[in-house]
């Protein structure tokens, strides 16, 4: 899932390095465009719906952070 | 008489001089404090600038307490500021500052290296030292006695159909005139707390402005970051003690459908105003139904126009299936919407929306085509010379008085509360970039994204749009989907066919 995501987050935003970053929201990787972008991407592609309260900088701040809150919505929703 | 906002703003300090004027984070500037770093600055910037006066000066700064202080000090030196915005691409930046020519740009350390291909002079607010700066309150009151309240207040830039905005010239007194009227409508009386969320660049900033500057309230600065994180935002709002926002709808949108307001209380929230795109009544009843004791305005009017020139208060709850009217005319402001044939048009007659009034912006700086073509003459008066804004918004007027919104005329639209003139995508794509052949921009209103149709002998991938409109467009003017077509349809004309993509794009959905 972790290259999926990479992938995700290289269409957003191609002129940045990913793998470089320890803090995706605090390096100002994403801005609140593509959070908001990002979030309907993983509604689509694995079919969840993110619960609103788990919207907060920490869930991506990084791949691992946002495979996480992939995995906790799915959990939710089944 | 006063003839400059800030004659309001020394009666407001000598009033609040040392409750807190904006706060961010854990920072804060009382207004007194906020007079002296302003009077500072205005001192500094009459010397840098060699007297320059009534000319605009850029502040490219994030959205932080240092720009409050840029803003007004540019004032107290009898200039007037333009806000850019610090995610601006540098090519768009560049465009800008050669259009307007501002006389120095105020910046920091940290973003002056994107200003390093300009001519325009660079000043770093970071690195004044403000305990040996002068401050001769003498120097500029005498200084501001020879404005007029017709002299520019500020300059916003908005998309043009070029890939150069157009700069939006407003003064001293059509603020005013919002003001006086909406005290006196919405009974401010600088108790409120503010909840700023819009960009600097936004018009609602500049409002805010003059909220602290006329009334004494206060302003909280919300990080754009917020934006995307509406839990925070809202716990931000609650902890703050925010009793008056003023936002654009998408991001209360966002908040209805993720269910926050039933996690999160906003007790302290009295007054919630909305505008620059139609919020969607099954959204908005979300906030009417958990907020009983907010109250809620829907407010109308483009950049050309001070604030806002229509305001509708929603006194009874409105039905799901009806669109909110945008309402009745600002006091002292003339809505006249016109027929094709120049006409005023009849009760339910669909016509564009006009305005006349104290409320008209100056005009596009340094476009003088521009402002020939919006600004034009009143047709309804043959005779004397009387100008009208034509929105190029189509409304009509319902039997009750309210004027309801039914769309463009051309292909503006507002996103994320910004507007973006579509063409103007299209023609950096086609003749700036020379990405693809032939391409079409259309908004797919359900999902709030820009759709881009192309023809081009080879596919491009998204990475490939995005890696080059990143350079010319900030984020919010990047289309968010791309499909490529063998021919894009076209009208008997041989133009391409901008209604028929549009209609397919919000029927795919």
């Amino acid at each position: 899932m972790k290259e999926a995501i990479l992938e995700m987050l290289d269409e957003l935003r191609p002129e940045f390095d990913f793998t470089d970053s320890d803090d995706f929201v605090m390096d100002g990787l994403l801005d609140s465009f593509d959070i908001i972008s990002l979030i309907s991407m993983i509604e689509e592609n694995y079919d969840v719906k993110i619960d609103g309260l788990d919207i907060v900088p920490e869930n991506f701040s990084s791949v691992e952070a946002i495979e996480a809150l992939i995995g906790k919505s799915k959990g939710e929703a089944t | 008489m006063k003839s400059h906002m800030l004659d309001y703003f020394e009666e407001t300090v000598k009033r609040r001089g040392n409750t807190a004027a904006v706060r961010h984070h854990d920072q804060e500037i009382t207004f007194a404090g906020l007079q002296e770093k302003a009077e500072k600055l205005g001192t500094w910037l009459l010397s840098v600038l060699e007297g320059s006066v009534n000319t605009p000066v850029a502040v490219f700064l994030p959205k932080e307490i240092p720009t409050v202080i840029a803003d007004l000090g540019i004032l107290y030196s009898s200039n007037f500021f333009m806000n850019l915005d610090v995610k601006t691409p540098k090519e768009r930046i560049g465009n800008i500052l050669e259009l307007v020519k501002p006389s120095a740009v105020v910046t920091s350390r940290k973003y002056a290296k994107a200003l390093a291909d300009t001519a325009v002079p660079v000043l770093l607010i970071d690195e004044l030292d403000w305990t040996q700066l002068s401050q001769d309150h003498d120097a500029l009151s005498a200084r501001r006695q020879e404005l007029i309240d017709t002299d520019p207040f500020c300059l916003i830039n908005t998309s043009g159909s070029t890939g150069t905005p157009k700069g939006v010239v407003l003064n001293h007194r059509s603020f005013f005139d919002f003001m006086t009227v909406s005290n006196e409508r919405f009974g401010f009386d600088g108790s409120e707390i503010i909840g700023s969320l819009s960009p600097v660049v936004f018009d609602i900033y500049d409002f805010e402005l003059c909220m602290l500057m006329v009334n004494g309230s206060q302003l909280v600065l919300l990080d754009a970051m917020l934006a995307a994180f509406p839990a925070r935002l809202l716990e931000t709002l609650r902890d703050a003690e925010v009793s008056f926002i003023f936002w654009v709808p998408s991001i209360m949108v966002n908040i209805a459908n993720m269910g926050l307001l039933d996690k999160i209380a906003l007790p302290s929230l009295r007054l919630v105003w909305f505008a620059g795109e139609v919020f969607p009544t099954k959204q908005f009843l979300v906030w009417y139904d958990k907020l009983p004791d907010t109250t809620f305005a829907n407010l109308y009017g483009p950049i050309e126009i001070t604030l806002d020139c229509t305001y509708y208060v929603v006194e009874q709850r409105p039905e799901e299936s009806e669109p909110l009217p945008i309402g009745i005319p600002y006091h002292n402001t003339d809505v006249i919407l016109l027929n094709d044939q120049n006409q005023k048009c009849a009760v339910g007659e669909e016509g564009e929306l006009c305005v006349r009034g104290t409320s008209l912006a100056m005009g596009y700086y340094n476009n003088p085509e521009k402002t020939a073509a919006a600004f034009t003459q009143n047709p309804l008066n043959t005779s004397y010379p009387e100008l009208i804004y034509r929105t190029g918004d189509m409304a009509y007027r319902r039997e009750d008085g309210n004027i309801m919104f039914k769309g463009r005329k051309d292909s503006l639209i507002k996103h994320m509360g910004y507007r973006i003139e579509l063409g103007e995508i299209e023609h950096v794509i086609e003749n700036d970039l020379k990405l693809v052949k032939y391409c079409c921009a259309v908004y797919q209103y359900a999902r709030k994204e820009i759709v881009l149709y192309y023809q081009n002998d080879a596919e491009l991938t998204d990475k490939d749009f995005r890696t080059a409109l990143s350079k010319a467009f900030p984020a919010y003017m990047i289309p968010a989907v791309y499909v490529r077509m063998e021919e894009l349809p076209r009208n008997t004309n041989g133009k391409i066919d901008r209604l028929l993509l549009k209609t397919q794009a919000n029927e795919e959905a």
